[in-house]
């Protein structure tokens, strides 16, 4: 049994997420992929902006930065540029970064800077009571789109992928396995690591989608999530209302702290 | 000789800034310019952001790592970096934000002199808190108020709000470095105790937290939200007062420390003029008018504007008849020196908005005029 008391702060518990929420298995699989990877407490930074999902670092014994909305990304530039040898991992929502932050997180991919970033994906803003966000798909209800939802959802990994990030994964909390040698994966990678996950929300999300039980919601992401594997022999009926996980880009780009460190070696004079 | 805008990069590298972060606004950007130069060479780090937001944060980023961190940026500029000036302050992160201003509102005279934002560096960002915010007339002052930016920064754990106005950065004129050595810098102060009887915002005499670096051993919690001395939120209504109480104390029982003023031949003057900035170039010189055509004119130079500098203005509205508050808007300061004199002398404002600046000539006539 793995003892995730040695990385939590027990003090702050209990957390404050809803039950049926799915924040608490990234949380889990994220302090699983820590320990393995042995990365020191001390040389840890986790940076969140706000939302259900940015609530995160406040229950992990690291160094903890929780910004303002929407500025993780802005943040967490500030303390890796500063520093390059400190793990800086941003916990995100998908309003927080794709909507009031979608700016930074673009940029922060085409800059390929060293950071790990957990999108918890729910479709919706929950903190705030359920009002749509950039992810909450055509026709679903929330509470701002009473009548269902006009807009088309950002696709956010391939957002990333787009902007210029050398790592974007995608999971979910069914495949809690999964998910954390995903997370692992991305901690490993130099360079701007996504992981996408897909997590329910029945308060907010699923009690307006006919999904108000949270094991409806975990059956649906069972339902609907797809292996790689899986998802080419599929046709294109077959992937509707699907979507798939796992490691959609993996490339060697050049890593911006360490090409500004390079550029120090050239250019120092104060020596 | 240099630009106001370079002394201002000089005098943070001499005060240790080691990190910026900015985005291009007229008629700041060469500040970002010089320090993408010069970090670099002195092993810091300069990054361009995004945008103004982005910028901000980013600095504060690097500051919680102990690193010394400044941005710059104009008026529009500033408005967008009022949400993480805020969370500065509230966090108790050292930053220095340089404010290059120019005329708005909006967009507003990108290329001409003005000095708008005044009241915004007090009130621009939601919530109350105690704000330092220093200006400087000169490339010379510019040097040495950036340094003291930082030095104020670093003593009382709080964003520094720097004042430059168009002309004050564009003006290239002579600027002496002194030695290194000679120059008061302060650093931020270290935790009095372990990491395992740490508290971040442990209450303290003077009010001013010891915020350890991170990466440093000690592991604690940073955040926007209203925090107790642990850094994590509550809602306790005790521990709400507590902070934001503090926030506004933290400055006003160091007011005798951070508030600094000139005065020029202000005792036996009738009239004393209040003038900041650039316009306190034009003031110096209309004092010296004044007086060659026999009118007793003293002029008041604050070099901190916040907190404001009470006690000098109520002194000098108990020895002159009549203060004029000449300006580059319309009675932003004028205001709070009314406020300031207690009604006890009438206070004339000349604001000029026209995007040009005021002339000595200008506040000679205002003189004879109230005299």
């Amino acid at each position: 049994m793995f003892d995730y008391l040695k990385y939590v702060r027990e003090e702050n518990f209990p957390h404050i997420w809803c039950s049926g929420c799915g924040d608490g298995i990234v949380l889990k699989a994220l302090l699983r992929a820590v320990d393995k990877l042995g990365i020191d407490r001390d040389e840890a930074v986790m940076v969140s902006g706000i939302g259900c999902s940015s609530r995160t670092p406040g229950y992990v014994d690291v160094n903890t930065l929780h910004t303002t909305h929407g500025r993780a990304l802005a943040f967490a530039t500030g303390v890796k540029s500063a520093k390059p040898h400190l793990t800086v991992i941003v916990v995100t929502g998908d309003g927080d970064a794709t909507a009031i932050g979608g700016n930074h997180f673009i940029h922060a991919a085409r800059r390929n800077i060293d950071l790990t970033v957990l999108l918890y994906n729910n479709y919706i803003y929950g903190m705030t009571g359920g009002q749509c966000s950039p992810t909450t798909p055509r026709g679903a209800r929330a509470s701002t789109a009473p009548f269902g939802n006009l807009e088309p959802p950002f696709n956010i990994s391939g957002l990333a992928i787009a902007a210029g990030a050398s790592f974007v994964a995608r999971g979910d909390v069914y495949n809690a396995k999964k998910l954390e040698t995903l997370i692992l994966k991305a901690l490993q990678k130099k360079g701007f690591s996504l992981v996408e996950v897909v997590t329910p929300c029945p308060t907010a999300y699923g009690r307006r989608n006919r999904m108000a039980n949270p094991v409806k919601m975990m059956e649906h992401l069972r339902d609907t999530a797809v292996s790689m594997e899986k998802w080419e022999s599929m046709s294109g009926e077959e992937r509707a209302g699907k979507f798939r996980t796992g490691v959609l880009c993996d490339v060697e780009r050049p890593e911006y702290t360490e090409e500004y460190a390079r550029l120090v070696e050239e250019v120092r004079t104060d020596r | 000789m240099m630009q106001g805008n370079q002394a201002c990069a000089e005098g943070a590298v001499a005060a240790g800034c080691r990190f910026f972060a900015g985005y291009p606004i007229t008629p700041s950007s060469e500040i970002a310019e010089y320090l993408s130069i010069m970090l670099p060479r002195i092993g810091g780090r300069f990054i361009q952001m995004e945008d103004e937001i982005a910028a901000m944060g980013a600095t504060i980023g690097a500051s919680l790592t102990g690193v010394k961190a400044m941005t710059a940026t104009s008026g529009p500029g500033f408005s967008l970096k009022q949400e993480n000036i805020g969370y500065a302050s509230m966090a108790e992160v050292p930053c220095v934000v340089v404010n290059v201003m120019r005329g708005g509102p909006s967009t507003g005279t990108p290329t001409l002199p003005a000095q708008m934002d005044v009241q915004q560096a007090r009130w621009g960002s939601h919530g109350d808190r105690g704000v330092i915010a220093l200006t400087a007339k000169s490339a010379q002052e510019t040097f040495q108020q950036t340094i003291r930016a930082f030095n104020l920064a670093e003593r009382y754990m709080t964003p520094v709000i720097l004042l430059l106005d168009e002309i004050t950065g564009h003006t290239t004129e002579k600027v002496v470095i002194p030695e290194r050595s000679t120059l008061e810098i302060v650093d931020r102060a270290a935790p009095d105790e372990p990491p395992g009887e740490y508290l971040p915002y442990r209450l303290t005499d003077d009010c001013i937290p010891r915020l350890a670096p991170f990466g440093t051993g000690y592991r604690y919690n940073v955040t926007g939200l209203v925090h107790n001395e642990t850094g994590f939120p509550t809602n306790d209504s005790r521990d709400i007062a507590c902070l934001i109480e503090r926030l506004t104390k933290k400055i006003e029982m160091h007011e005798d420390d951070i508030v600094q003023w000139n005065e020029v031949m202000l005792d036996d003057a009738e009239v004393g003029i209040f003038a900041y900035g650039s316009v306190a170039r034009s003031a110096n010189a209309a004092v010296r008018l004044c007086r060659e055509a026999g009118l007793r004119a003293g002029l008041l130079e604050p070099t901190v504007l916040w907190p404001f500098p009470t006690k000098a203005v109520l002194e000098m509205a108990r020895r002159v008849k009549v203060i004029v508050v000449p300006e580059l808007n319309l009675g932003q300061m004028a205001r709070e020196v009314s406020l300031a004199a207690q009604c006890s002398v009438p206070v004339r404002r000349l604001g000029r908005v026209d995007g040009n600046p005021i002339t000595p000539q200008q506040i000679v006539d205002l003189v004879g005029e109230v005299l």
